[in-house]
Parts: structure tokens; sequence; C-alpha cells
């Protein structure tokens, strides 16, 4: 259980897995995630099902190497278990037909917003995509989000690929061109996704997000992942991972993000210190 | 006849000051002698009413002859009769509001300790190496999947594969025992024996899936289609918060967030173990039973220099074991009552600095007996404070009602049962412990686990509803 069949590197610090999880591969919606531990001594950490194939019973996680849990996942070698993995957790994405639907990804965000972009495609909408990464080697997913868009753009910061800028300025031509949009789904850094929501906020344009407070459970069992919604306390892991951006209070989750700094990078360099001594 | 010690046996312990250094059990438990001339005291009455104030209705008088007769093995059979987790009740159980309430010696002197010898008892089987496994029952072909490893949960298990059925536990986290592992800590109950427990019910042939969140990786309904009943023991798992401003700040916990840190996820062996928690210094928790008890004793391990505890009422009214309180004393923790948090300030990172109270009064009984406390106006005062614990209750997680149609719920989100049989508004599926009651205790979720395994072998054997 938990083989890891497939590993791939997409980015420098950006891995592919594929797992063998045929239980949650058979439930796993758009939008909700799994909670991994990989070793004994570890942490337990929420990752989105980027893609889950139910016949294979299979599950792909997309993971962005951190701090210790994924750098230390980085180091797993096809063949070997992930020790835990529980879910699918949290409210799947609302996907409907809505009309035109902008789909917005940013660095590790595109892999949470593949999966959705598949199922608005599906379910008949006009797909505009728009993915971001500082770099062009950060960016992956490319042709997988091409083939469930009718229109794709790239942005970088350094302009290594597609348009110069930020993935916002994209979203805010698109506007100002005229294009009636009916829904913004947006995944990424919690910066962006404020910034987005600053973005469509005048033009009352419905826009999701997706939180990731930190987690211990995912269960709703602890509330380490609350988050203020409307000034009212909901639980990231049960009560979404999926929000209303114009009511998110996203500098409460920036701080809340923050708590830990001081631990995790004693953690990470503990785990290298260690890692050295074996070698 | 001898003449009655007016007090307990002591039962010797860690010193206050070197036990908050460390997270190991307080209590050493009693050596033989120190059991024998406990065990001495019981004048073993004709009509004894400790029984009657022990929800499983162990044999009290019974284990507790044999041990005075040297005879622990025979005690430990009497014992397991009707309590299948001694090593866990005789620690956590509230003996002074159960069995020892009702001892007959209370009247003039101290009661039988009798939680002491319940304890030393199973520690004696403990040390006496691998428990026997009994041959197993012949297979009746059934199937049971038990939701949850908390004490219903187990006994349940326990109580069906003896019978022959075929046993699988599904548990939501990535160990099993529910509270006694994720909430009571290390220092009030060792690990290591619900993992004791747990693998002898796997000896017996229990089938335990961790990992698995019944509602999310498969629903009540799928499981029946494989089960020939279900039990559901997913306990009180969902946390209070009191929803004052500021209670979202840095630095402020629930107990259940706090203690799953430091217990399951073993944060106070930082950096060994990857999973972090704040080491306050000055640490205020929130409630009067015993998962405030826990977090304010844990908080003093993980070096607070002040621990508080904040509670609303005075000390008679708190729910907390009287054991529990008396080691916070000894260690140092501080009591503040009559006082409530009304809200908490934060710096501009979002840490919190002061926590803001009121002084209350008590005023009429409310519903549960106690008198009500009330807010005196204009007493507000404040106080600096790095880490809070939030510890003024649990609910039942809504997740398996939500995702089970055809179970009925209450108000508060309990599962309705009949309760001299476990059985839900649903055919086939069953319940029992914190999920039925709410946040109750150890020996009521064993009890009613009994109950509930007792109607489940029933059912199968039957097939009426
Ligand atoms: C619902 C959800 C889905 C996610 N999906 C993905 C994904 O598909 N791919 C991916 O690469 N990352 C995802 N993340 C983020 C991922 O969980 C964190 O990057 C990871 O926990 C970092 O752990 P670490 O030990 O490597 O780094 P650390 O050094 O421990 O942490 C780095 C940062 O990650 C965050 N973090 C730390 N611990 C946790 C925790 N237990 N839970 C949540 N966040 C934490 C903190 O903000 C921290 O500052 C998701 C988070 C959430 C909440
Ligand atoms: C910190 C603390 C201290 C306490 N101290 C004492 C004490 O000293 N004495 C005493 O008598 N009582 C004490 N209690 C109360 C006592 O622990 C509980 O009453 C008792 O554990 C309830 O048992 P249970 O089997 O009903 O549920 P729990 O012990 O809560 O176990 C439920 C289990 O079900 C699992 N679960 C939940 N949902 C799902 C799902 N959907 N799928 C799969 N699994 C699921 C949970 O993860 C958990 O492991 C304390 C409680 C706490 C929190
Ligand atoms: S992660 Fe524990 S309640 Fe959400």
């Amino acid at each position: 259980m938990n083989t890891i069949l497939k590993k791939e590197t997409l980015s420098p610090s950006v891995k592919l897995y594929e797992i063998e999880a045929p239980l949650i591969a058979q439930k796993a919606l758009p939008g909700q995630f799994v909670v991994v531990r990989i070793v004994e001594e570890g942490e337990r950490i929420p990752l989105t099902i980027a893609d889950s194939d139910p016949e294979r019973g299979i599950l792909t996680l997309i993971v962005q190497e951190v701090g210790k849990t994924t750098e230390h996942m980085g180091l797993l070698d096809e063949g070997m278990a992930i020790l835990d993995v529980a879910g699918p957790l949290g409210l799947p994405s609302e996907i409907e037909n809505y009309g035109t639907v902008v789909m917005v990804g940013g660095g590790i965000g595109i892999a949470p917003i593949y999966p959705i972009t598949k199922g608005m495609k599906a379910a008949g909408n006009r797909v505009i995509s728009i993915i971001g990464a500082r770099s062009e080697n950060l960016l992956f997913y490319i042709d997988k989000m091409k083939a469930v868009s009718d229109e794709f753009i790239i942005t970088t910061d350094d302009g290594t690929s597609g348009i110069k800028g930020f993935v916002t300025d994209e979203l805010k031509r698109l506007i100002d061109e005229g294009v009636k949009i009916d829904r913004v789904v947006a995944i990424g850094p919690t910066i962006m996704m404020k910034m987005v929501s600053e973005v469509t906020r005048p033009y009352e344009i419905p826009t999701i997000v997706s939180l990731n407070s930190i987690m211990v459970d995912g269960t709703g069992m602890c509330g380490a992942c609350r988050v203020e919604i409307d000034g009212e306390t909901k639980f990231a892991c049960v009560d979404g991972p999926e929000f209303d951006g114009h009511k998110v209070d996203f500098d409460l989750l920036m701080q809340r993000q923050a708590m830990y700094i001081e631990q995790e990078k004693k953690s990470l360099e503990c785990f290298r210190e260690n890692l050295v001594h074996r070698i | 006849m001898a003449k009655i010690e007016p007090k307990k046996t002591a039962m010797p312990e860690q010193p206050a000051s070197e036990r908050i250094q460390n997270f190991d059990e307080v209590p050493y438990g009693y050596t033989e002698e120190m059991a024998i001339a406990e065990a001495k005291r019981c004048i073993q009455c004709k009509d004894p009413k400790c029984i009657e104030g022990c929800p499983v209705e162990i044999d009290i008088p019974g284990f507790i002859r044999l041990i005075a007769e040297g005879d622990f093995r025979g005690s430990v059979r009497v014992m397991k009769e009707k309590n299948l987790l001694p090593a866990v009740c005789g620690r956590v159980c509230p003996q002074e509001d159960q069995c020892e309430k009702f001892c007959v010696l209370g009247k003039k002197f101290e009661p039988v300790a009798i939680g002491r010898l319940e304890r030393f008892i199973a520690d004696w089987e403990a040390r006496q190496g691998e428990a026997e496994i009994p041959k197993p029952a012949p297979p009746t072909g059934k199937k049971v999947a038990i939701v949850g490893s908390g004490p219903a949960g187990l006994t349940v298990a326990g109580d069906l594969i003896k019978l022959g059925h075929k046993i699988t536990i599904f548990e939501a986290l990535h160990k099993p025992g529910g509270v006694l592992v994720y909430g009571i800590p290390e220092f009030r109950l060792p690990k290591e024996i619900v993992f004791r427990e747990v693998d002898y019910l796997q000896k017996l042939g229990v089938e335990l899936i961790t990992s698995f969140i019944v509602g999310r990786t498969k629903t009540v309904d799928e499981l029946l289609t494989e089960y020939d009943a279900v039990f559901l023991g997913t306990g009180a798992g969902l946390p209070w918060f009191m929803f004052i401003p500021g209670e979202n700040s840095k630095g402020i916990y629930s107990a259940n967030e706090y203690l799953t840190r430091s217990n399951l996820m073993k944060a106070y062996r930082f950096p060994e173990y990857d999973t972090p928690i704040m080491q306050g210094k000055r640490v205020a928790t929130i409630g009067g039973g015993n998962v405030a008890m826990d977090s304010a004793r844990t908080a003093l391990r993980l070096g607070a220099e002040e621990s508080i505890v904040i509670y609303r009422r005075s000390k008679t009214e708190m729910p907390a074991r009287d054991e529990e309180i008396e080691h916070a004393e000894e260690e140092g923790v501080i009591f503040n009552f009559l006082t409530n948090p009304v809200a908490y300030h934060a710096d501009k990172d979002g840490w919190v600095k002061e926590i803001e109270c009121i002084r209350m009064e008590l005023g009429e009984p409310d519903a549960s007996g106690r008198r009500r406390p009330v807010p005196i106006e204009n007493s507000n005062f404040r106080e600096p404070i790095d880490t809070v614990v939030v510890a003024i209750g649990n609910s039942p997680n809504p997740l398996v009602p939500a995702t089970t149609p055809g179970l009925e719920t209450t108000k508060h989100g309990t599962i309705v049962v009949d309760e001299t049989t476990g059985r839900t508004s649903k055919k086939g599926v069953f319940a029992g412990g914190d999920i039925v009651t709410g946040a109750a205790t150890v020996i009521l979720a064993m009890g009613a686990g009994r109950v509930a395994a007792r109607s489940i072998d029933e059912y199968l054997k039957t097939g009426e509803w």
C-alpha cells in the first residue's frame, strides 16, 4: 500500500509522485487533498490530489520542496512506500457550467488547479487558464493544462517564458478587454490569491481560492487550520479548503502560516546535518 | 479483627520538582507489599456498595480479596471478566465519583484505594510477560466493522472477536487508541500500555486499518455492503472555541491541537520528531476539566515558567479528577478561579501578547446543577501571556452523521441510540461512547461498548432489528 510507482522531476524543486492508493483514488474529487506522513518521527502534511486514476488505483501528488518533510519525501524512490496516506479530505470543488471561467495557478498552485480545470472543461465551461511562476524552470504541467483549456496564458516574473509579469496582470487585462468572466478560481501563494481577489472584487466576479493553512489531522479535530471567512472562524480542512476569496482574511492566514518559521528552520538544518552524517 | 488504617496506602511517585522536567509517568504504582496491605483494608462487605458505583460492575471485593491473599493471577482473572483495560482505568477513572465514593470505609476513613489496586493488578500481569492468547472461538462467518479505536471501539472488538466474529477496526488517525493516545499525556497514561492492549487484540485476530476516514475513504453505507454490522465509536473530537476577539492569534491552541502535537506527534521531542509546538513561558489554559489539567501540566513540561489555569467557576465545581487537580497544584500550576477570558490582544505579527479577562461570581444553579457563573461588570483586567490553550470542551465530529443517511442525531450532534442495546436508527448500525453521550469518560465508553457488543452478537445471530 502507498507504494511510489513513479517519480518524476518537474522542476528543480518540484517532484511528481504516482502513488498506489486504490481506495482513495476511487473517491478522490477535484479540490480534495490527502494527509501524508513519511516516517515514524514525521509530521503530517497535507498535499492536494493533483490527479487520480480510479481504474489503476493511483493518486498523483506534486510536491514542492520547501522544508524538512517535503525534502525528505524527495529522497524516496520508486518502489518505496509512504508510511501513511489518509484521505480524500476536504470538500470537493464546486464544478458546474458557469459559462466562462478563468483558472489561475501560481507556482505549486498549478498542481491543484489542474484537476479542477479538467472538471470545469468537462462541465462545459469556456476555460481560460493563466499559469505563472517566477521563472520558466519552475513551470510544469503545461501540456496537460493546455489540453483542458480553451485559452491558455503563461506568465513569468522574469519573462523567461510567456508574458513577463504576474498572473494578476493578465487577469486584469482580460477584464479590461471586456471578457465576460463568470467565475475565477485561483490557487497559489497566499499573496497571489489575495491579489487575485482584489482584482476581481470591484467587478463582483465570484472568486474561489484554496487556503493552505497549517494542518495536523486534516479531519476537523484540532483547529490548527482555522481561518476567518467574513469574520467567522472556519476550519480549512473540513469547511474548505476552498472559500470565497472576497471574504477571506488573507493577512491572518499569512501570519498563521508563519507560526513555526523558527522551528521549521531548525528542523531542516537537523535533517540536512543528519543526512551528511549518514553519507 | 485487625485495626483499619484510616488512610489509603500511599503510592510512591516522582517528586514534583523532578517530574515537571520530563514526560515520564508520575506515580510508580504499588509494590506487592503495598498492594497486599491496601487490599487488607477492604472489609469485604456482604452487600458491597462499591460495585454499584462501577459502570462495568467489576467484582471489586472479589479481586481485592485475591490480592490480599497474594493470588494475583486469580485477581487478574476476576478483573478481566468485566474490564478489558484495567491498566487504563486504574489510571484515569474518576474513582472518587464512582466505586470509591460508595466504599463503606469512606464514611469514617479514606476509602479503599480501588483504582490503585486495579492499576497494580494490571501492571502485575503485564510484568509476567506476554498475556496468554485464548484459543480462538469457532468462526461464525459474520463480519463486523468498528469505526474508531478509542476505548468504546476496542471494547466492542475484544468482546466480539472472542465470540468468533471477524472484526475490522477503521481508525482515522495513524495510531490506534483514540483519546487515550492523542489526548491523555504520557505522564498520566504511558502509550505503551494502550499499544500493548491493541497488540493483544490483534493477536486475537482483530484487523486494524489506520489512516482510514469513514465518511471519506468509505462511507458507512459502503461498509454495510461488506460487513454484517457496523459499530460507530468515533468519539467527541470536535474542539470548541469561545469565538472571542483575537482567538485566532498565533500562540492560541485548542487543547486537542496542543495535546495532539505533544502526545500523538511527540512534539515534546522536537527536533528528533518533526512536529513543532510553542514552548511558551507564560501559558494560560482555559477550562477546569481533565483536558485542562493535562494541558496545563504539559505546558510546564514544555518549559513554561508559569502555567495558569483560568476557570470561570470555583474549585468545587471543577470537573477534573481530584488526583489531577492535586498533581497540578503540586507541580505549581496557578489557578485563577471565577475568571473568564473575553478577548486576546496580539502584536503586529499576530502573536498573542495579552489575555483580557473578566471576574465572575456564582449565581443560581444551572441545568448541570452547578452554580452558574455570572460576569461582574467592569471587572476586566489584562495579563501578559504568550501561549493559550482553550480546553472548554468538545463535541462529536459531524463527518460520520453527515455522510450517513438515515442516522438520527440530536441537536448536540450526538447519535441517538437505544441505551440498552446501542442500536441506532439505522439497521445494522450501532454506536457508543462519546459519540452518543458527548464528551464523558473512558469507563462509560467501555461500558457502552460492552452493551453494544452483546446486542451486535444477538443481531448477528437472529438478524432481527
Ligand atoms: C490543503 C493543502 C493542500 C496542499 N497541497 C500541496 C501540494 O499539492 N503540493 C505542495 O507542494 N504543497 C502543498 N501544500 C503545502 C504543504 O503542505 C507544505 O508545503 C508542507 O507542509 C511543508 O512541509 P515541510 O516540512 O516540507 O516544510 P516546513 O519547513 O515545515 O514548512 C514550510 C511552510 O509550509 C507550511 N506548512 C508547514 N507545515 C505545514 C502543515 N503541517 N500543513 C500545512 N502547511 C504547512 C508553512 O506555511 C511553512 O512555513 C498544501 C497545503 C494545504 C493546507
Ligand atoms: C485530554 C483528555 C483527557 C481525558 N482524561 C480522562 C480521564 O482522566 N478519565 C476519563 O475517564 N476520561 C478522560 N477523558 C475522556 C475520555 O478519554 C473519553 O471519554 C473516551 O476516550 C471516549 O472514548 P470513545 O471510544 O468514545 O472515543 P475516543 O477515545 O474519542 O476515540 C474515537 C476514535 O475514533 C476515531 N474516529 C473519529 N472519526 C472517525 C472516522 N470518521 N473514521 C474513523 N475513525 C474515526 C478517532 O480518531 C478516535 O481515535 C479525557 C479526554 C481528553 C480529551
Ligand atoms: S487540520 Fe486539524 S482541524 Fe483542520
